[in-house]
């Protein structure tokens, strides 16, 4: 037991691991500039449409989002749950799709000492990124926008 | 009374989080510290083992190990000035790891060609050196020529590296005691290196702990003795300072 949770825990280490299939992921489509206004991104990024059993399933891909890394989500099939950021639950009632959006993209527009990284960040802002991820974005513009169409349904 | 107590609360409230140093050890489950506490189970306990063979090593025509300078069993050697690294050494060129210090007399002391910055040989030297100094409390210079090394290193713990643009402190200060998914964020201490990782299968020393790091945020890493790590590793065990010697910890 104690085996299967460390590992499954092991969010660090994961992100390396799979660091490669991620960069895939990312590297399928260029990076596309986004504007935030009033603390929001209107719209969607690249103009994509999200789709929301994708987004769940990332938020708790340890390869993927893992957005439960730092939040408590209701995802209860997952044992684990961070406890960094705040809970997610409800996150559809307090915010729209374009303020979830910038939340996503870089939080640190809001609060410039966020733990939380920048998962659609302008890579070229990146100090000292490992030459692999060189230009690339933590997540693509669709698993994001993937991610906002799940957050919105947790009202 | 009343006012007393509302000020002591005041205080209390004020200190900085990480005022207190605690051990990774407290965070570890009953498994894991009775492996590191018993000697036959530690599987730290094989680099000793390896650093003991290195210390009384003689090659080719050689007439000195190390063991002829500092006694047969490391009893020539002073614990409290192990329990001092890094320190500050002018005549060394300023700041001095443990493992420099060790390659220094390695290459000057025995004549041999020095090692390699985080090679087997010099991590299992480490290993033995440090565990001769397990129990005695890490004492770490922080004032004098050290004080704006500290600095350096402290500003490079709270730089944002890679791609998820971190730094040291966003874990290990400002969120210590939280849970990143299941694992609880220590303080980051570093008074059981070079430890045993678990999950790695093998001995670690600090700088090469670095470089996970590094890698977990997907960022370039910095080389094995280079003094960006050096002063980072000045940084690291001086946050120790207080803490007991662990060496070789077992942590995951
Ligand atoms: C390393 C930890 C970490 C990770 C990983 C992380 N977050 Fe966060 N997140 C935080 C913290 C901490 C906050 C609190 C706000 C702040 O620090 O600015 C936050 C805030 C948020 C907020 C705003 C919440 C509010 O009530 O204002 C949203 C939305 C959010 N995160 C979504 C996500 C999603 C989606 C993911 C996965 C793609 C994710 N986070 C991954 C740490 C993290
Ligand atoms: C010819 C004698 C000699 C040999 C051989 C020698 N050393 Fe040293 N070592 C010294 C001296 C002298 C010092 C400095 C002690 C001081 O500053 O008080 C020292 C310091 C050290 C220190 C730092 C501890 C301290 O007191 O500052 C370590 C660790 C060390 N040696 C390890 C080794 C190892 C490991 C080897 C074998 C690879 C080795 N030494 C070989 C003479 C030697
Ligand atoms: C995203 C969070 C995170 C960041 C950022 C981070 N670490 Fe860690 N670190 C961990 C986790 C998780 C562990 C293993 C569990 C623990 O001890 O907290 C760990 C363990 C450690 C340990 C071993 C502690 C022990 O008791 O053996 C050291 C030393 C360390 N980190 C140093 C650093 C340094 C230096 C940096 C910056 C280069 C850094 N960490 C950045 C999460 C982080």
């Amino acid at each position: 037991m104690r085996g299967r949770s460390v590992r499954s825990l092991l969010w660090l280490g994961l992100y390396a691991a799979c660091a490669s299939a991620l960069a895939d992921a990312s590297a399928q489509q260029a990076y596309c500039e986004w504007q935030s206004a009033d603390f929001a991104i209107a719209s969607p990024l690249c103009g994509l449409d999200g789709d929301p059993a994708r987004g769940r399933a990332l938020a708790a891909d340890s390869h993927g989002g893992n957005c439960l890394a730092c939040h408590p989500m209701p995802i209860d099939e997952e044992p684990f749950h961070g406890t960094i950021g705040p809970p997610l639950q409800g996150i559809g009632a307090r915010y729209s799709a374009a303020q979830i959006r910038l939340r996503i993209v870089d939080e640190k527009q809001l609060n410039p000492m966020t733990i939380m990284p920048g998962f659609y960040r302008d890579p070229a802002l990146a100090n000292r990124i490992a030459g692999e991820f060189w230009g690339k974005t933590f997540l693509s513009a669709q698993q994001v926008e993937d991610l906002v169409a799940y957050l919105v349904t947790l009202k | 009374m009343t006012r007393l107590l509302a000020t002591l609360m005041l205080v209390t409230l004020t200190l900085p989080a990480q005022a207190e140093p605690v051990s990774g050890y407290a965070f570890l489950d009953d498994s894991t510290r009775e492996m590191q506490d018993d000697d036959f189970s530690n599987p730290g306990m094989v680099a000793v083992d390896r650093g003991a063979e290195l210390f009384h090593e003689l090659r080719d025509s050689e007439v000195h190990s190390c063991s002829s300078c500092h006694g047969e069993n490391g009893e020539g050697m002073d614990i409290k000035a192990i329990a001092r690294y890094p320190v500050f050494n002018a005549n060394l060129g300023g700041l001095v790891t443990l493992q420099e210090r060790v390659n220094y007399c390695w290459e000057i002391n025995l004549d041999r060609f020095p090692l390699t910055p985080g090679s087997s040989e010099l991590i299992a030297l480490e290993t033995y050196v440090r565990h001769l100094a397990k129990g005695e409390t890490v004492n770490v210079q922080t004032d004098g020529d050290m004080a704006p090394l500290l600095a350096r290193g402290e500003a490079l713990y709270n730089t944002r590296f890679g791609q998820l643009d971190m730094s040291c402190g966003h874990c290990h200060v400002q969120h210590q005691g939280q849970m990143l998914r299941g694992q609880r964020l220590s303080q980051g201490q570093a008074n059981g290196f070079p430890e045993y990782r678990l999950g790695r299968g093998r001995i670690t020393s600090l700088q090469q702990r670095l470089t996970e790091c590094f890698v977990s945020f997907r960022a370039e890493p910095f080389e094995e003795g280079s003094p960006e790590y050096d002063l980072l590793e000045l940084y690291i065990m001086s946050r120790a300072n207080g803490l007991e010697i662990e060496t070789p910890a077992v942590r995951f």
